[in-house]
């Protein structure tokens, strides 16, 4: 197959579909809507299913259905609609179904803006819906990246039978690039036994997330939890950039992480020793690589396109071993290059320390530029 | 005393349809009437093993215990949508939902409207109690002006709480919905009527023809305070005027059936 020149957004939609999606639900929202007005054309094309839900809430609960048939699933939305879904995403988990969301992540909180942000790192790698349950979060750097974790979101969602979401940002949704998309895939012919078809005279099946008795809800709780272990064990992805011998690290994930690509390799002309650490997995994290890290580097600077919540992540795998600083900024802004250049020649110079927060000093520094 | 050999006839039975278990709904609650309506009713139509069933929340959240049917449970208020993702998908075979009126007409008003207007071929059992049964007898959409519930304690005062929603009215102008109907249960001819619109809702679904709900107005005897035969004849007094029996929308091809 060739490359073409495709959006984001778009390109999601036809791996998707190449994929072996049997059914889209979804709302339109901007920065994402591309995605189901693709789906929304092929869909029926291809006789598969395509709804506009009446809302994010109706989109979700609509997945939460069609999931119940075993059959490959998805939405997508951005974060005020992902916000919205957050019920349905709970009761997904809790009922242990396979189900792929997509969040084009865009300016928070409320309805903030429509430009690029990773403002919803928190509630989706930590949370988002009530519960314990946790998410597989894959995060694409390139629309490229983004069209090869598509069909790979699919069957991790099957093989755990769990919720996996591609996090992307405003960017890569809107951005236009060479990718090559995969060839059709056929449709999955075999049904899990635990989906709902129709007795067919057969025994009764039935799928809820509701367990009344709370050793049930612990027992379910348990399964769950190990599964994660399971998932943390196996499913761990990221990507090194000259991290042999790096001395200092820059740690970022999507389009942050790809701006800081940028300004490693002007850092490296200029002869300092610094890499690149850039998760793909945000949940599971890379903990093992960071933790490596932690103990042959001797700083690392987090950078992302929110007010630092990765960051808690990376301190909690470096735990004060090394200084870590941070670089971020918020609400649909898009780091330069040159930015992130400026503070990783900061980090470096030093002096170096692990007292306070590295949100303080960050803030601190960012009044000249906002105060 | 002469032992005779009468042939027996079975005039009463079981439903195979219904699990043989204790039920949980209260003495007097009707619930129990609409299961059985709508288990009968499948097995007529030879529909048992081709049915998936979405519990909705409240009283009913436990009726998957009850059908031997494939179901799913359903967030609250959302059945209609978790029914419509399954029925996509499986467009063969028969999805209803059972709700009551707090899910049905509160929450998920969103999602009922939804499923409707899009004409989705799903059969929806709705159950009208005007209260919230579950959480103890709340105010509900559908409770009666200067009706006592334990939210609306001196009564249901309209200029504050609002009026009752007349869901199957407000459901017969959407153009997607080919059958809304209202019946009641409280009582014997009422039932057999109650029993005759589920079949036709069942059949509009199985023949294609759009979106069908019936709406059963049902007792609440515990929330409401009430004696069984007590909670039988508020219906009629009390609920009838406000939520008039009848066809609210028979579409063009629905009223061509012939069962």
């Amino acid at each position: 197959m060739a490359k073409e020149l495709i959006k984001g957004n778009t390109a999601v939609a036809e791996a998707a579909l190449r994929a072996g999606l049997e059914a889209y639900f979804g709302y339109p929202i901007t920065p994402q809507t591309e995605l189901l007005e693709h789906l929304s054309l092929r869909m029926p094309e291809l006789g598969r299913v395509f709804v506009q839900a009446e809302s994010e809430l109706g989109a979700i609960n609509m997945v939460y259905g069609a999931a119940c048939t075993g059959k490959r699933v998805m939405t997508s939305s951005s974060s005020p609609g992902v916000s919205l879904m957050m019920e349905g995403l709970s009761y997904i988990a809790g009922t242990e179904l396979p189900a792929v969301f997509v969040d084009v992540v865009r300016g928070g909180p409320g309805l903030g803006n429509i430009a690029p942000a990773q403002g919803d790192y928190i509630q989706i790698v930590h949370g988002g819906g009530h519960g314990d349950y946790r998410v597989l979060v894959l995060a694409p750097a390139s629309v490229q990246e983004a069209v090869d974790l598509t069909g790979l979101a699919f069957d991790l969602a099957e093989k755990y039978r769990s919720l996996v979401c591609i996090m992307m940002d405003g960017s890569l949704g809107q951005m236009m690039e060479p990718a090559e998309i995969p060839p059709m895939q056929p449709l999955k012919t075999e049904i899990p036994d635990w989906a709902v078809r129709g007795t067919d005279g057969g025994e009764k099946r039935f799928l809820t997330s509701i367990n009344l008795d709370p050793p049930d809800q612990e027992r379910l709780n348990y399964r769950l939890m190990t599964r994660w272990q399971e998932i943390e064990a196996n499913e761990v992805r990221y990507k090194g950039y000259y991290l042999d011998d790096a001395e200092f690290v820059v740690v970022g994930f999507g389009t942050a992480g790809r701006v800081s690509l940028s300004a490693v390799r002007a850092t490296r002309d200029k002869g300092i020793k610094v890499g690149l650490l850039r998760p793909i997995t945000l949940a599971p994290f890379p903990n093992a690589i960071l933790n490596e890290l932690a103990e042959k580097v001797e700083g690392f600077l987090v950078v992302e396109m929110n007010a630092g919540q990765m960051l808690e992540d990376v301190r909690l795998v470096v735990r004060g071993r090394k200084p870590v600083e941070f670089f971020g900024r918020m609400g649909g802004v898009v780091p330069f290059p040159d930015e992130v250049l400026t503070e990783i020649e900061r980090l470096t110079a030093g002096p170096l320390t692990t007292e306070g927060h590295p949100r303080d000093r960050w803030l601190a520094r960012m009044a000249e530029v906002l105060g | 005393m002469v032992m005779m050999d009468v042939p027996t006839k079975v005039v009463y039975e079981r439903p195979a349809v219904l699990d043989p278990r204790v039920t949980h709904y209260c003495p007097g609650c009707t619930h129990g009437v609409a299961h059985r309506l709508v288990g009968e009713v499948l097995e007529e139509m030879g529909e048992v093993g081709n049915t998936i069933g979405v519990a909705s929340v409240g009283c009913s959240v436990f009726a998957y215990n009850y059908f031997n049917v494939d179901f799913v449970e359903a967030a609250h208020g959302r059945a209609p949508a978790m029914a419509t993702g399954i029925k996509r998908l499986l467009p063969e075979r028969t999805v209803f939902t059972y709700q009551g009126d707090g899910d049905l007409a509160s929450i998920g008003m969103g999602e009922i409207v939804g499923a409707a207007s899009r004409g989705e071929l799903l059969t929806v059992i709705f159950i009208n109690n005007t209260n919230y049964g579950m959480t103890g007898g709340q105010m509900a959409p559908t409770t009666l002006p200067g009706q006592v519930t334990t939210s609306s304690p001196t009564g249901r005062d309209v200029t504050r709480q609002g009026h009752p929603i007349q869901t199957s009215e407000l459901l017969a102008t959407l153009e997607g919905a080919a059958y809304v109907v209202r019946r009641s249960l409280h009582n014997v001819r009422e039932v057999r009527r109650a029993k005759k619109a589920i079949r036709t809702a069942f059949e509009v679904q199985k023949k294609g023809l759009g979106f069908s709900l019936v709406e059963l107005l049902s007792t609440c005897p515990t929330n409401w305070g009430l004696s069984a035969a007590e909670a039988r004849e508020w219906v009629e007094e009390r609920m009838l005027p406000y939520f008039p029996l009848g066809d609210y929308k028979i579409s063009p091809a629905v009223a061509e059936l012939d069962l």
